[in-house]
């Protein structure tokens, strides 16, 4: 088993990631988007912590789920009350920002 | 703070700043509401005075009871204390077991007024024997002054202001008397300065009087200067030896203490000395600058009065006696040789009496005779008799300002406001007997005449002088004693006697002179209109021709006089009384210093040697050696001479000769009789040169005002009105050329392009930058996280190239 193994499959989930997260319109699937970027840092925690056996990256990566889980959960009332107001989650018609 | 065990103290020593106070807060009450009230004032000046009298009475009776505690307390190396002064102190020397040797500690307290650094300036009090003589001379003279002024001055357009001025007067004279520290010798001698000036120049409205007022606040202020250098040098050399005996270069006891631990250097308390002296020479009426005491005539009688007896000139005596160890050493005067204050006094003294011969203004007569006697007490000061010259400012203060109210009721009642004896006065002794009688026995106790005050103070000053070496100034008060006698004879023989002239003789609507012989009023009520306070209704209108005085007039007078004898016999030797010795005199006994170190190298260690000045036959003690190491002596032990009628006898007989050649010639020349000397200034050259020159007042105005002020003031002002048109100006107009050319150039150049352009440029750079990253700002998410994770992938590439 190689330690390589574990960074490909971080490497990867975190380029969909990105690319959701640059891509994608929809808030929602951005949301996923950044969950997936994420949980690749979490495997990519975890993998250093069983190369280097300590338990310093689990503790780590349980924290950042717990952080995700918040984000994630101010994260969609946001996108709610958005929908709310506009009756729509496309995020380039969000553009009030622009200067 | 320990008080004293055996030096009693009391509630009117310990309070005694109370007495300059209350005049203080009188004068405030007067000049705020004095128009109010229903006397204008004068009821609150008179009250104050009086309280200050209550005080410094209970003051005198306890500082009494203080010396006999110290003196029955001095065989027994009784602790004493000091109040509000770091140490404490307690006398050593008890020689022979005589009572009158211990050191009696004065109550000295003192309050913070300002601070500078470490140094404390400070307020407060240093009751003594010689404060007390004189708050309590100071407090009468003030009182029975006011008293006479509420008739004197009735009328006045300015009563309240006048009564006003009076209680400040004596208020500084006060706050001077009980002055703790130099700084407060200071403030009482210049509010003195101030209200000399306000009350000479009260009315104003002539010419004359503002000049006078003026006069003699400026030949005044000549010698403050030296008070303010004298202080300065005094305070340089005196400072570190205070400091280390835990006090300052202010304090007069410190100033004391140094000036005769023989630590002081000679040379600073020769310059100290004679600064200060400078000073006393001012404010004393001391040649050759006297010249403004007899122009200051020109202020109301009462003023005179006060101004002559017992405040203003006698500050400078004051000064001298009170810091009498700084002259002492100063000038080396207890080793018989010829010093500043002797000779000034001398030659005051005969100058002054010369002069007092060609006056005719009957108030110049005492004028002069007042510089005279000024010129006795700083002899007196000046050959080591201090305790005589003290007693002479006592019993002067009493019969002069008797001779200035009797001169004052004679001009209200008897001269209608003349002053001139030859044309408006003679033969009044009739008409006004109580003013006659009174100045009758002032004139006796001024002249010397035995068993009247003068003779118990001027004849010991005299006697002094000889036993103490000074052989030239004995003689000098001789002859200035023949000399006083005479001319006072001939004053009173133009007033008193003779055929009544002018006003005396009830024609005082023909012929009327006011204060000023100089200004002839053709219309009688202008003249009176100028004058206001002189002025009365009842002159005008029921009586006619001279007569007495009313009461608050002859009250003060009858007082007065009855003291010109009874003061004298409080220190009269021949009658064996010896109080002012024992009471007023500081002895100069070593005390010992408390908590001294006793290195004996101490004077060493100042880097100062100690100044060994025992001489063959003179016993040991302050003034003769300095003190042993541990004790400080306060003043100078001084010899006193012993009265004995033999050497009485030359002076009573030079008075009794003067008042002799004096009524004689009197009678000649004024009464009309035949005589020798009758025309003699017209017939005999000599004669009538010493004439004019004595009228001319020896040219010495004639010296200041024309040479002085056009020699030194005229070219001066004439050079700075040159430097000032052509070098200051031309200085000031091309510092402000050459300023405007600068400004334009730094306009043009510096404000305009470098400043400017910054900051336009600065604006311009934002607005263009803002512009050019305005599209970045989509305010889209998407795209702010593909450049937020762009610029990581830039930054990841660049940690991995840079292989950190």
């Amino acid at each position: 088993m190689y330690a390589a193994n574990f960074l490909l499959l971080g490497a990867v989930l975190f380029s969909i990631g990105v690319f959701g997260v640059i891509a994608r319109r929809n808030a929602v699937m951005v949301l996923m988007s950044i969950e997936l970027i994420l949980n690749a840092v979490n495997i990519n925690l975890i993998a250093f912590a069983l190369m280097n056996d300590s338990a310093e990256g689990h503790v780590f990566a349980l924290y950042v789920i717990a952080v995700a889980a918040a984000e994630v959960g101010v994260g969609l009332a946001m996108v709610l009350m958005i929908y709310r107001n506009r009756r729509s989650i496309a995020l380039d018609e969000l553009s009030e920002m622009r200067g | 703070m320990m008080l004293a065990a055996s030096a009693s103290t009391g509630w009117f020593l310990e309070n005694a700043f109370l007495i300059p106070l209350i005049p203080a807060i009188g004068f405030a009450i007067i000049i705020g509401f004095g128009r109010r009230l229903p006397k204008g004032g004068s009821e609150v000046g008179i009250a104050s005075m009086a309280l200050s009298l209550a005080i410094a009475i209970g003051a005198t009776v306890q500082w009494i009871q203080r010396v006999g505690s110290v003196d029955e307390g001095s065989g027994e190396h009784a602790l004493g204390g000091v109040f509000g002064f770091a140490r404490s102190v307690f006398p050593t020397a008890t020689e022979g077991g005589h009572g009158g040797e211990a050191y009696v500690e004065p109550v000295i307290r003192s309050w913070t007024w300002w601070q500078s650094g470490s140094l404390e300036f400070g307020l407060g009090q240093h009751i003594d024997g010689l404060a007390v003589m004189l708050l309590l001379l100071v407090a009468f003279i003030s009182l029975l002054v006011q008293i006479f002024s509420t008739e004197y001055v009735a009328g006045d357009r300015r009563y309240t202001h006048f009564f006003a001025a009076l209680t400040l007067f004596s208020a500084g004279m006060l706050v001077m008397v009980l002055a703790e520290n130099m700084i407060q010798l200071i403030l009482g001698w210049e509010i003195m300065g101030l209200c000399s000036f306000m009350l000479i120049g009260h009315w104003w409205e002539e010419e004359a009087n503002s000049r006078a007022a003026l006069k003699a606040f400026f030949t005044v202020r000549v010698g403050d200067m030296g008070l303010l250098v004298g202080t300065a040098v005094i305070f340089f050399g005196a400072n570190q030896w205070a400091v280390e005996n835990g006090s300052n270069g202010f304090s007069i006891q410190a100033i004391s203490g140094w000036a005769m631990s023989g630590e002081a250097s000679t040379s600073v308390l020769f310059w100290g000395a004679v600064a200060l002296f400078i000073a006393c020479i001012g404010k004393s009426g001391q040649f050759p600058l006297h010249t403004w005491l007899p122009d200051a005539m020109a202020g109301p009688t009462p003023v005179s009065s006060l101004l002559h007896s017992s405040t203003m000139v006698v500050a400078g005596v004051f000064l001298v006696a009170r810091l009498y160890p700084v002259f002492y050493t100063g000038f080396d005067i207890g080793g018989t040789n010829v010093n500043l204050i002797a000779v000034i006094g001398a030659i005051t003294i005969v100058i002054a009496a010369a002069l007092a011969f060609v006056q005719n203004d009957i108030k110049k007569v005492l004028a002069y005779s007042t510089v005279s006697q000024l010129g006795y007490m700083m002899l007196g000061l000046g050959v080591g008799a201090w305790l005589p010259a003290v007693f002479h400012i006592f019993t002067h203060a009493f019969f002069k300002c008797c001779l200035f109210l009797a001169a004052g009721s004679i001009s209200h009642s008897g001269s209608h406001h003349s002053f001139d004896m030859k044309k408006d006065m003679g033969g009044l002794w009739r008409k006004m007997p109580i003013t006659a009688g009174s100045w009758m026995i002032s004139t006796a106790a001024l002249c010397g005449v035995p068993f009247f005050s003068g003779f118990f103070s001027k004849d010991e000053i005299i006697d002094n002088a000889h036993n103490n070496g000074y052989t030239f100034f004995y003689y000098v008060g001789l002859v200035g004693a023949a000399m006083t006698a005479a001319y006072m004879t001939r004053a009173t023989y133009l007033t008193f006697f003779g055929t009544a002239r002018g006003a005396a003789a009830g024609e005082h609507h023909d012929e009327h002179e006011a204060h000023d012989t100089a200004a002839h009023h053709d219309d009688h009520d202008a003249d009176h209109g100028a004058h206001g306070a002189d002025h009365h209704d009842d002159h005008h209108g029921a009586h006619a021709g001279p007569h007495e005085s009313p009461w608050r007039i002859t009250a003060p007078l009858v007082i007065l006089a009855a003291l010109a004898i009874g003061s004298g016999y409080l220190n009269a030797p021949a009658v064996g009384t010896h109080y002012f010795t024992d009471w007023v005199e500081p002895r100069g006994a070593a005390v010992e210093l408390d908590g001294y170190a006793s290195d004996e190298g101490h004077s060493e260690a100042l880097g100062l040697a100690a100044l060994p000045r025992a001489e063959e036959g003179y016993s040991e003690g302050c003034g003769y050696t300095d003190p042993s190491p541990g004790t400080v002596c306060y003043a100078p032990k001084l010899n006193h001479a012993e009265f004995s009628w033999g050497k009485a006898a030359p002076s009573i007989i030079l008075v009794a000769f003067g008042i002799g050649i004096s009524a004689w010639l009197s009678l000649g020349v004024f009464g009309g009789r035949r005589n020798p000397f009758v025309g003699l200034t017209r017939r005999f050259a000599p004669a009538r040169w010493i004439h004019t020159l004595l009228v001319r007042k020896y040219f010495l105005d004639d010296l200041y005002e024309r040479v002085i002020v056009r020699s030194v003031a005229h070219p001066i002002s004439k050079a700075a009105y040159w430097v000032n048109q052509n070098i200051l100006d031309g200085v000031v107009n091309g510092v402000g050329k050459s300023g405007r050319s600068a400004g334009d150039w730094v306009y043009r150049n510096v404000d305009q392009r470098v400043v400017d352009g910054a900051v336009k440029a600065s604006g311009v750079v934002a607005s263009e930058s803002g512009h050019a990253l305005q599209p970045i700002q989509s305010g889209r998410v998407n795209q702010y996280g593909a450049l937020l994770f762009g610029a990581a992938t830039v930054g990841a590439i660049l940690l991995i190239l840079l292989n950190i």
